[in-house]
């Protein structure tokens, strides 16, 4: 694996520490989607899951369809639909509508999409204020780093950490959690009510209504929605629904896969700019349409599902290994499964090689995933995929040669009786059957990792094969 | 252009045709169990509770009335334009401000309210979930901007469900730019996983049913 | 009449841990089965599927499924193995339709040692005899795959003098993986520890599982922690009198 890869996963595992609050954090997750989708709580649980995966399966394979149904549904509520190719083109578009309007503040609630797009960034390069208003989203951008998990992106802090961010970036010291959460309502507060722009994600598209839905616990979204003039919804164009009704399927799967609530404090429908005789509101609506790669991903038959995703964050509570290795150890913005099998599609195979290796295939994550995605198959194709790549840019050699070997041996019995043997008697010394060290010359590749973490079993004194016919 | 680029890279890789009609999509699963009418508010109010919003189910106006004027307590208040809130008299209490129809005008007045009373088109009965729609009768910053939220609402809007929700209102966006789903008081447990309430939004619930 | 079945005992099984073998077959011969060991076998192909070598894991495929191809009824004291052959290897044969037929007609006979008890045999007291506390580990492919849950855990309260206990974390997988074992040593590390604190917890003195894989990742870090806790394969459980 790169170099930066192994330094950020020794860096998260060996503290203890940070372990303990991820696994406290994620365990609490757990049993919370456990306890919500209970048989008494939802006995129609897994029929949910076979409708959303169905539904999700025959919206992305038609896509472009409900796209256009989108498109016009929008543009009859009285907003507009912008596509844009990739965050440059997005920037284009909010920079450019800024100008036009004067704009100079843009309050944000939280948007994944955004992160990947560096939609911050990007705005501020050109002078314009892009402030997240999700507690969580809010202490990491005043930190300058990125969202540790797809749901709580501050998963990893604790109220000192975030004490140490506020003296820092504002000047005010508080270790009170709920003192804490005051001081960034009330800087929150009036930055709703001076902005130009809110600028929110979207968790769903809604095809027969042009109409966005935002779920959150805060009111963030809400006040990003309502308060500023101008709404601007990003959101990747695989997040479309085809109906209104199926947020009956969706939205019982989404709050309890996430956080185990059967809905979130807030749910927002909207769909588009205020109108007739409503009071408040936008005056203007627009939703960004993103690909970014995602055009790519489709064109991916045996891969495709990887886009059912409604980001709800399941996978990465159960994974064993994001428990261990934690948000930050993943190349790009999305960690966990679902981090790992986006991650080389949208960025190739070769971004970071080991990436779909860094998995057990235990299959919890496909277990809990809400529309069942096979997260494993999709890992086992990206590994061959992997080594196609590596073959074709004339890497790993020494590996592929070693499986070419193992293969053959593994057709031939005798003479893979034979290595047994022979591995028997060049094993190192063992006590009760367990080899603790090897010596220097065999304390390399596969030996010296398995032997870094745990004892080996030393071969035994005759295999089975050779017990079987002394029988 | 980007529309038609990523149109035709969408067709390209799901191997469509440009008005090609889509085969039938599964049909929506709507499923709305049978629940008798006290079963319904029985369970609203539990719910509700249990997310530590707080519950009153009168039998009359004139108590649902008495109920608000407690908790305003003379603070200053916004009431939406609910033609059940002037009915009840609410719209009358002393430091109660209603009928305003100027963004801006309403805008300042919830910035710096105490209380927001509106009422609700309905309420699910499953999850404790009061419905919002946007109109000339609801503003959307009431039930948002003041730390305090009173909703009073009559029974008989009360649904079993975000079923029923969806099968009496296939269409929503058909009635209004903005449809909300409120379940409970604002909060976060975005710092160490500790449950804070009121972080933005409301951080105190009042939802009176009157039946 | 007794009827037949093939052993497939796994390479880790073979070459690491042949008591397991053995005890699967003398269960299998207790309860009337006639039990007979394809010696042209060797490996089920996993280690190169899960690595992504797909062309040397259909070489293999293609031996094994020429080994078994006269078999009744295969039984495998793995979970992993038995997922491999039973649900992977007509992943592996999409261009070539016989081997894609042999390897449908194949996966109905392979079985998982305990659901072959239970499903097959319809046996789940086998006449086991063990004093020990005893916590059970889930498989992962086993649980997830096939199913396997509470199958074995039937078979485990049937023996006699024997008392399980859960583990908080039964359902966590183990950490082995494969080469993820090596290649992401530090993590496997802690998730084998992860594992092996909840058996301090329960205070067994015995873990047991399907898979000796999952045994093998468990007993290193058992023995690198110097803890007297052993693991024990359920055939070798169920063997004990």
């Amino acid at each position: 694996m790169s170099a930066t890869f192994d330094r950020k996963i020794h860096e998260t595992v060996s503290n203890p520490e940070l372990q303990l609050k991820i696994y406290t954090a994620t365990g609490r997750l757990i049993e919370g989607r456990k306890s919500s989708i209970s048989s008494d709580r939802l006995p129609e649980y897994e029929e949910l899951r076979n409708q959303a995966n169905s539904v999700k399966k025959h919206t992305i394979d038609n896509l472009d369809y409900y796209l256009e149904q989108f498109e016009r549904n929008v543009a009859a509520h009285g907003g507009k639909v912008i596509y844009c190719k990739d965050g440059e083109e997005v920037a284009d578009f909010v920079l450019g509508l800024a100008k036009e309007r004067e704009a100079r503040l843009i309050v944000k609630s939280k948007s994944m999409t955004t992160e990947e797009l560096d939609f911050n960034e990007r705005l501020e390069h050109h002078g314009l204020e892009s402030v997240e208003t999700d507690l969580g989203e809010y202490i990491i951008q005043l930190a300058h780093i990125r969202p540790f998990h797809i749901i709580a992106p501050a998963l990893q802090m604790t109220r000192y950490d975030v004490a140490d961010i506020f003296t820092k970036h504002l000047g005010v010291t508080e270790t009170v959690i709920t003192k804490q959460t005051q001081i960034a309502r009330t800087i929150l507060r009036d930055k709703f009510l001076a902005a130009d722009i809110g600028v929110s994600g979207a968790n769903f598209l809604v095809a027969d209504s042009g109409a966005i839905v935002l779920v959150e616990n805060e009111g963030n979204a809400r006040l990003t929605t309502s308060a500023p003039k101008i709404h601007i919804a990003v959101a990747g164009i695989e997040k479309m629904i085809p109906r209104a009704q199926d947020l009956a399927t969706f939205l019982k799967l989404l709050g309890r896969s996430a956080t185990g609530q059967p809905l979130t404090v807030y749910t927002s429908f909207l769909s588009g700019p205020r109108r007739g005789e409503e009071i408040d509101g936008p005056d203007e609506f627009y939703v960004v349409l993103v690909d970014n790669g995602r055009t790519k991903l489709l064109a991916d038959r045996e891969k495709r599902e990887s886009l059912h995703c409604i980001r709800c964050g399941a996978c990465l509570n159960i994974c064993p290994v994001y428990r261990k290795i934690g948000g930050h150890s993943f190349p790009w913005v999305y960690s966990g499964p679902i981090g790992a099998i986006i991650t080389p599609q949208f960025m190739g195979p070769m971004h970071e090689p080991s990436l779909p290796f860094a998995s057990s295939l235990c299959g919890a994550c496909a277990e809990v995933c809400p529309v069942k995605i096979d997260i494993p198959k999709v890992l086992l194709e990206l590994r061959a995929d992997v080594k196609k790549a590596e073959k074709r840019d004339g890497q790993g050699k020494l590996e592929r040669l070693a499986f070419r070997m193992w293969a053959w041996l593994m057709r031939h019995p005798r003479i893979y009786e034979m290595a047994g043997m022979m591995a028997g008697s060049l094993a190192p010394e063992a006590t009760n059957g367990y080899i603790r060290a090897a010596p220097p010359l065999m304390n390399h590749g596969p030996i010296r990792g398995w032997l870094s973490q745990r004892d080996l079993p030393a071969p035994a004194q005759k295999s089975f094969r050779q017990m079987w016919r002394g029988r | 252009m980007s529309r038609d680029n990523i149109l035709h890279k969408v067709r390209t890789a799901l191997g469509r045709s440009v008005d090609q009609a889509p085969p039938p999509a599964p049909p929506a699963r709507i499923s709305v169990p049978s629940i008798g009418k006290e079963a319904k508010i029985e369970s609203f109010l539990i719910r509700l509770q249990a997310l530590a919003g707080k519950t009153h189910h009168v039998h009359s106006v004139g108590d649902a009335l008495e109920y608000v004027r407690r908790v305003v307590d003379g603070r200053p208040a916004v009431a939406s334009n609910a033609p059940l809130l002037a009915e009840c008299g609410v719209t009358s209490l002393p430091s109660v401000r209603s009928g305003l129809t100027d963004r801006d005008e309403l805008r300042a007045l919830c910035s710096t309210a105490a209380v927001g009373i509106t009422s609700a088109d309905y309420c699910l009965a499953d999850t404790g979930t009061l419905v919002m729609i946007a109109s000339k009768d609801e503003a959307r910053l009431i039930s948002l901007l003041p730390p305090v939220h009173i909703a009073v609402v009559n029974a008989d809007r009360m649904l079993s469900g975000l079923d029923e929700l969806l099968e009496t209102l296939p269409l929503p966006a058909e009635q209004s730019s903005s449809m909300v789903l409120i379940t409970g008081p604002s909060r976060t447990a975005d710092i160490e996983q500790t449950l804070v309430r009121g972080v933005h939004g409301p951080g105190e619930i009042h939802v009176v049913i009157i039946s | 009449m007794a009827r037949r079945v093939s052993l497939f005992v796994t390479c880790v099984v073979d070459q690491l841990f042949p008591r397991v073998g053995m005890a699967m077959a003398e269960v299998l011969e207790r309860i009337g089965y006639q039990v007979d060991f394809p010696e042209a076998q060797t490996c089920c192909a996993q280690p190169a599927f899960n690595s992504g070598f797909r062309k040397d894991a259909r070489d293999v495929a293609r031996y094994f499924l020429s080994v078994f191809s006269g078999a009744e009824l295969v039984v495998v004291p793995s979970g992993s193995c038995a997922t491999m052959i039973a649900h992977h290897f007509a992943e592996l044969f999409p261009n070539e339709p016989k081997n894609l037929e042999a390897a449908l007609a194949l996966a109905p006979k392979v079985h998982e040692f305990s659901n072959f008890l239970l499903d097959v045999a319809q046996v789940d007291d086998v006449g086991a005899r063990l004093e020990e506390v005893v916590t059970y580990h889930d498989s992962c492919h086993a649980l997830r795959e096939l199913k396997i849950k509470e199958g074995p855990r039937r078979l485990l309260r049937k023996v006699r003098g024997l008392e399980l206990r859960e583990m908080d974390v039964a359902e966590e997988c183990c950490g082995f993986g494969g080469t993820f074992s090596v290649k992401f040593d530090e993590v496997s590390g802690a998730m084998a520890r992860t594992k092996i604190e909840s058996v301090m917890r329960t205070g067994a003195s015995t873990v047991v599982s399907i898979d000796s894989s999952c045994l093998m990742q468990l007993q290193g870090a058992l023995s690198r922690a110097d803890l007297p806790i052993r693991t024990m394969h359920l055939a070798e459980v169920l063997a004990s009198r």
